[in-house]
């Protein structure tokens, strides 16, 4: 990981502020977000729900709800501005092709009343403009690349005829068909048992390497995160609080939110002890958020947490964080006990 | 390890649970034994299918019970039991469910939500008493007295399990079934459940039963722990030791798929994979076979002498 790679930008999202209007009123779900995303890597995108990921990734793929706009902002992907794309035609050049998706639940995401082997071969006739047996072939061969025996067979059956893991395998055989560069996994593994999410999580790091693909993960289990990501970035009230690479989140985390997500795992619980949790709940979107969203949460808020929103501070060339605990006028905190022991833990494995 | 002194609350004898019949019966569970302590947290975990719900559901008594016997304090409660004790036995038995969203009525207010179980049981004198109860159950979870008031889509989902929690405490039950009680919610409002879930197996003495697929939670908050794995106890044995020593490959190969949060273990291990094939229990049934002391698996009996083996190595060290 040391090495300096060069890095070549394949999206870049500017500023970008997404609302939707909901009875009446005006929410918004991404406040003022900029985020790069490189060739080659696999970036997570931690959160709660409603934190905004889910929001953030339907932007780049034109799958906003009806009610929710890009108030402003640039989402850049060769040369495009995605933002001001509007009609389907613009999106087509896209979705699928570029910038493809596997979904949370393989039950829902698959036609019940098609054969798998018609609904992976539907995007390939779109996509790769192969017809007949050449595309049968390609669907065979895709089948094969997900991990799927007794492809021939396999090609005639209908979803229900799979396993929870066998239809996600399928799902994610969609996506590849289109040859994507960017693939986007939301929660792919969430409503798997952990075996299979285990299997899931290899076969989609294996994909990776074989059709170069760049991976945004959206999920909110750090197991997950552990697993497959080079890069974190932490979601919080429709704001990025913290990124940087894995090892820079995972054992130097600075956001007091990031210290609350790591420590309320319980993994680090001790038995018998209350396991450590945030009180209250996340802010109300349609309201103006004064200050860091974070901060009635917090129990390290500083006075100016409650007034002004916290730039972010630089921790290294790729670690950055949105508190202003970072200020060089701010008092020292520490993280909490239990944390702080992981987190030394966590360097003698980087270092050792 | 004082175990034959403590006293069992809650005792699954053989049981048998198949569904359907003839051709198209399906042996959900298949010959489960086990003891639930007074005052322990015990674990069941498994994969989807595996049928630990299913159990779950045939102590509440939602499922039949095709064979074999389920005590509660030493009393069958399956089969032909008296009124009286059947009355009983719905309160003292209580569930906690898993998806909060679903498992409130949306039509009725809190206030009745909480106390339907009381009024089919009549369980209070008069409408203060009810009124009381209602209150010091909302107290208890941590909600406001005032939300008695309101309809459950006016809350949060963390809120909304505590409202459910509220409905089975308000029965002052000895033995609550949790199935899956956080695998719904958040990860910050997990932490909030899971701590109040203890804190209230010490206030009321209560037992749990915690039915669960993610090992890390139970592993937590668990003091025993079956592992079921199509219809079968594989392992149980108190939490710690099976994860610490876990022997039944099927539980090695769970345990093994945790992701762990920590990039550097999580890249560098080794994911084990179950292969059932790999028994001869054809030609050599296993058994529920006591290992050490509290630590059963299930085994025949070449197995077994391997396991000895394997676990006297380990556990010298």
């Amino acid at each position: 990981m040391g090495e300096t790679q060069k890095k070549t930008k394949i999206l870049s999202i500017e500023n970008l502020v997404i609302k939707f209007k909901l009875r009446g009123q005006v929410l918004t779900a991404i406040r003022d977000i900029s985020l790069d995303l490189y060739k080659g890597e696999s970036l997570a995108i931690v959160g709660e729900s409603g934190s905004g990921k889910s929001v953030l990734v339907k932007s780049i793929m034109g799958l906003l709800d009806k009610n929710g706009y890009i108030d402003q902002g640039k989402i850049l992907y060769n040369d495009n501005d995605l933002a001001h794309f509007s009609t389907e035609k613009d999106w087509l050049k896209i979705r699928g092709k570029e910038i493809a998706m596997v979904t949370q639940d393989p039950m829902t995401s698959l036609n019940p009343l098609k054969t798998i082997g018609k609904q992976i071969e539907e995007a390939v006739v779109l996509h790769q403009g192969l017809t007949g047996k050449d595309a049968y072939e390609k669907v065979l061969q895709l089948l094969r690349d997900v991990g799927i025996h007794d492809v021939e067979k396999r090609y005639k059956q209908y979803p229900h005829e799979f396993s929870g893991g066998m239809r996600q395998r399928i799902v994610i055989a969609i996506a590849i068909a289109c040859n994507p560069k960017v693939l986007i996994c939301d929660e792919p593994t969430t409503a798997l048992d952990v075996t299979i999410q285990a299997q899931i999580l290899q076969l989609l790091k294996n994909l990776q390497e074989k059709y170069l693909l760049t991976t945004i993960y959206i999920t909110h289990d750090l197991g997950v995160v552990a697993k497959v990501a080079d890069r974190i970035a932490v979601m919080y009230a429709g704001d990025i609080i913290e990124y940087g690479k894995t090892d820079e989140i995972f054992f130097n985390a600075k956001h007091p939110y990031t210290w609350a997500l790591i420590s309320s795992l319980p993994q680090l619980g001790v038995k018998g002890q209350e396991l450590y949790s945030i009180k209250g709940t996340p802010p109300n979107l349609f309201k103006e958020i004064q200050g860091d969203a974070f901060a009635p949460r917090n129990p390290y808020a500083l006075k100016i947490d409650f007034v002004e929103r916290p730039p972010y501070f630089k921790l290294s060339e790729t670690h950055f964080a949105k508190t202003w605990l970072l200020h060089p006028n701010a008092p020292t905190v520490e993280p909490p006990e239990t944390l702080k022991k992981f987190f030394e833990e966590g360097r003698e494995y980087a270092n050792g | 390890m004082q175990m034959a002194d403590r006293e069992v609350l809650v005792e699954v004898k053989n049981l048998n649970v198949t569904f359907g019949k003839g051709k198209n019966a399906f042996e959900a569970i298949k010959d489960v034994s086990f003891e639930i302590y007074k005052g322990e947290t015990f674990g069941l975990v498994g994969e989807s299918g595996s049928g630990k719900t299913t159990i779950g559901r045939a102590i509440m008594r939602i499922n039949e019970v095709t064979g074999g016997q389920i005590l509660f304090k030493g009393k069958p409660i399956n089969g032909k039991i008296s009124k009286d004790w059947d009355r009983e036995i719905t309160q003292k038995i209580q569930m906690i469910f898993q998806d909060p969203m679903a498992s409130l009525n949306e039509r009725a207010k809190v206030d009745y939500i909480i106390s339907e179980g009381l009024v089919n049981t009549k369980k209070f004198s008069n409408e203060i008493e009810r009124q009381e109860k209602v209150r010091n159950a909302l107290l208890q979870v941590g909600l406001l007295p005032e939300f008695a008031s309101r309809f459950p889509h006016e809350f949060s989902g963390g809120q909304r399990q505590r409202i459910g929690i509220a409905r089975a405490l308000v029965m002052e039950p000895e033995f609550i079934i949790a199935d899956e009680p956080i695998s719904a919610l958040d990860v910050s409002i997990r932490a909030q459940v899971l701590n109040l879930l203890s804190k209230l197996q010490h206030e009321n003495n209560l037992t749990y039963l915690f039915i669960a697929h993610d090992l890390s939670i139970v592993r937590f908050i668990t003091d025993r722990t079956a592992v079921i794995y199509k219809g079968n106890i594989v392992e149980l044995a108190e939490t710690e030791k099976l994860f610490s020593n876990p022997i039944h490959p099927y539980t090695r190969a769970l345990m093994s798929a945790v992701p762990e949060p920590n990039p550097h273990n999580e890249r560098s291990k080794k994911v084990e994979i179950y292969d059932p094939t790999q028994h001869n229990y054809e030609a050599n049934p296993p058994s529920f076979v006591e290992l050490e002391e509290g630590h059963f698996v299930l085994a025949n009996e070449e197995e077994i002498a391997r396991y000895r083996e394997t676990q006297k190595m380990g556990v010298t060290s």
